[in-house]
């Protein structure tokens, strides 16, 4: 299978890859996907007082894709709102990265990832 | 050394040098063109001679009789040949076929035909080192059992079925036994004098031969029945019809004459090439062999790095060819069947590569592809929440994961 030069570009320089502390509370953890279904990806956002993004993190275990997927979301993410990141659509990142049909699955998950950490850093407001 | 380095022999070989002389040999004016079924004059002669030799060297590498060498278009003609032949032919006598699970499609996808058609079909599960409970495999017998078909090599995991022992199983229960040997000839001995096997079928390209050529072996002693499934000028004793393809069935002669001849030491150098490839590896953590290391042919390595997945891997080792179980790699999202068969789990079949080594393969490759990998896993990991997870303890089946 022959990959965009973005996919590629994403696989072999990462951005903002590591790990924030999950516990904190302004930081919000999506975690999605599963091992037998060959991706699981780790999305983390450290959210400001203004409500705004200021630092994304992500690992991901996965095809070229789904690294890519992922890597492009923290970009993305970081100096957004977080509604403006809620609306982030999967085919944004599909049509971004030129993702074929069998692997938009993997923006799909990028997607669900940021939902659910949004979700995460919410419930941590209450 | 020359990039992209080729580890993937079982897909297919290139074809040797020598062969591709004697092929190019049977094309052109000067050469023997001629239609081996012409009886009227020396171009047919010659190249009958040439069909002739090429038979006996496919019958010796397997010291059969060239009467019983069918000439075919592939391994997976020969399978259907046999599989469909054979139901065909006995199908008064009973319905019922065992085959195995992890066998390859060219078999698998032949008896689904045979059961739309109306006959039944027992898939029989491995152990997880790959190899067949001979157990189980007697206890599948049915009286209306005609035919059990199970592969010599897998192509995936590399391991050497004892079609010795389920072939005398076959014979104490007069059921017919047909043997996939696509991977196996050139590569294990095989000895159709001693071996109680009735049908094997073989491939050229997989032995340093051309694509599109095969044949299937047909005992003679006792004599195995089939209906052809390819009807016309009643070439093959009618079993196969169709213009012999003079420069193919040479090519696949001079292929199993080599075969034969460099199969011992070309056996010992591949061992000595992959058990460098395996002590270059085994040190690292989560490292597995998929199917049993002593049971299996000399040229496969099929090991799943945990944590890694094999589509993202084979990414990394752009330089090289090998070929993944992982889903990604065929349009379906699913992990190898093989892997599945062997009892592993999902994770690990996504994270599985196969390395195939051949005639060509030196060490200076071995010792590339070893470096490559460990640096690449590790960057790999470095990236993989699974890793971390595995890394400060957390027992990934306990874990409740959203599936997609």
């Amino acid at each position: 299978m022959a990959y965009s030069d973005k996919v590629i570009d994403h696989y072999e320089n990462p951005r903002n890859v590591g790990q924030m502390d999950d516990a904190a509370k302004n930081v919000g953890t999506g975690m999605v996907g599963a091992p037998a279904c060959g991706d699981v990806m780790r999305l983390q956002i450290e959210v400001g007082d203004d409500g705004v993004i200021k630092d994304a993190k992500f690992k991901t275990y996965g095809c070229g894709s789904a690294i890519a997927s992922s890597s492009l979301l923290t970009e993305w993410v970081k100096g957004k709102t977080l509604e403006e990141a809620q609306q982030i659509k999967n085919t944004d990142i599909a049509e971004e990265l030129a993702l074929p049909p069998v692997k938009v699955h993997c923006s799909v998950l990028a997607e669900d990832a940021i939902k659910a950490a949004i979700e995460d850093f919410s419930s941590k407001q209450g | 050394m020359k990039l992209p380095i080729y580890f993937d022999y079982s897909a297919t070989t290139p074809v040797d040098e020598r062969v591709a002389e004697k092929m190019c040999r049977c094309l052109t004016l000067d050469g023997v063109f001629g239609n081996p079924a012409s009886r009227s004059h020396p171009f047919g002669w010659e190249a009958e001679k040439l069909a002739d030799e090429a038979r006996q060297h496919v019958a010796a590498l397997i010291n059969a009789d060239p009467r019983e060498i069918v000439w075919t278009s592939g391994a997976t003609e020969s399978d259907n040949l046999a599989i469909k032949g054979v139901a065909h032919f006995y199908h008064k006598r009973g319905k019922h076929i065992i085959t195995v699970k992890t066998e390859h499609k060219a078999v698998l996808d032949t008896c689904r035909q045979l059961e739309r058609e109306g006959y039944e079909v027992t898939y029989l599960d491995v152990e997880s080192n790959g190899l067949l409970d001979l157990d189980k495999f007697r206890d599948a017998l049915r009286d209306d059992t005609i035919l059990a078909s199970v592969m010599h090599v897998n192509n995936e995991i590399g391991v050497i079925q004892d079609i010795a022992a389920i072939g005398q199983i076959c014979r104490e229960n007069k059921v017919i036994f047909h043997v996939d040997g696509a991977q196996s000839a050139g590569k294990v001995e095989i000895d159709m004098q001693s071996l109680p096997v009735d049908l094997m079928s073989f491939s050229a390209h997989k032995i340093y031969g051309p694509k599109g050529m095969g044949a299937l072996y047909v005992r003679r002693k006792p004599r195995v029945r089939l209906e052809a499934q390819m009807h016309g000028g009643g070439h093959e004793r009618g079993l196969r019809s169709g213009t012999l393809a003079t420069h193919q069935i040479v090519g696949m002669g001079e292929a199993f004459r080599i075969a034969k001849e460099e199969m011992a030491a070309e056996n010992a150098r591949l061992l000595a090439l992959r058990n460098r490839l395996w002590n270059g590896l085994k040190d690292m953590e989560e490292v597995y062999v998929n199917g049993d290391l002593e049971q299996r042919i000399a040229g496969n390595l099929n090991i799943s790095f945990n944590f890694v997945e094999g589509e993202s891997l084979m990414m990394a080792l752009k330089d090289m060819a090998v070929s993944s179980g992982s889903a990604c790699t065929s349009a379906s999202l699913e992990p190898s069947y093989v892997l599945r068969a062997i009892g592993r789990p999902d994770e690990l079949a996504h994270s599985s590569l196969r390395f195939t080594l051949g005639r060509y393969t030196t060490e200076e490759e071995i010792d590339f592809v070893i470096s490559k990998l460990r640096e690449q896993v590790k960057r790999l990991r470095d990236l993989s929440p699974l890793w971390d997870m595995y890394k400060a303890g957390i027992d990934l089946n306990s874990v409740q994961w959203a599936a997609h």
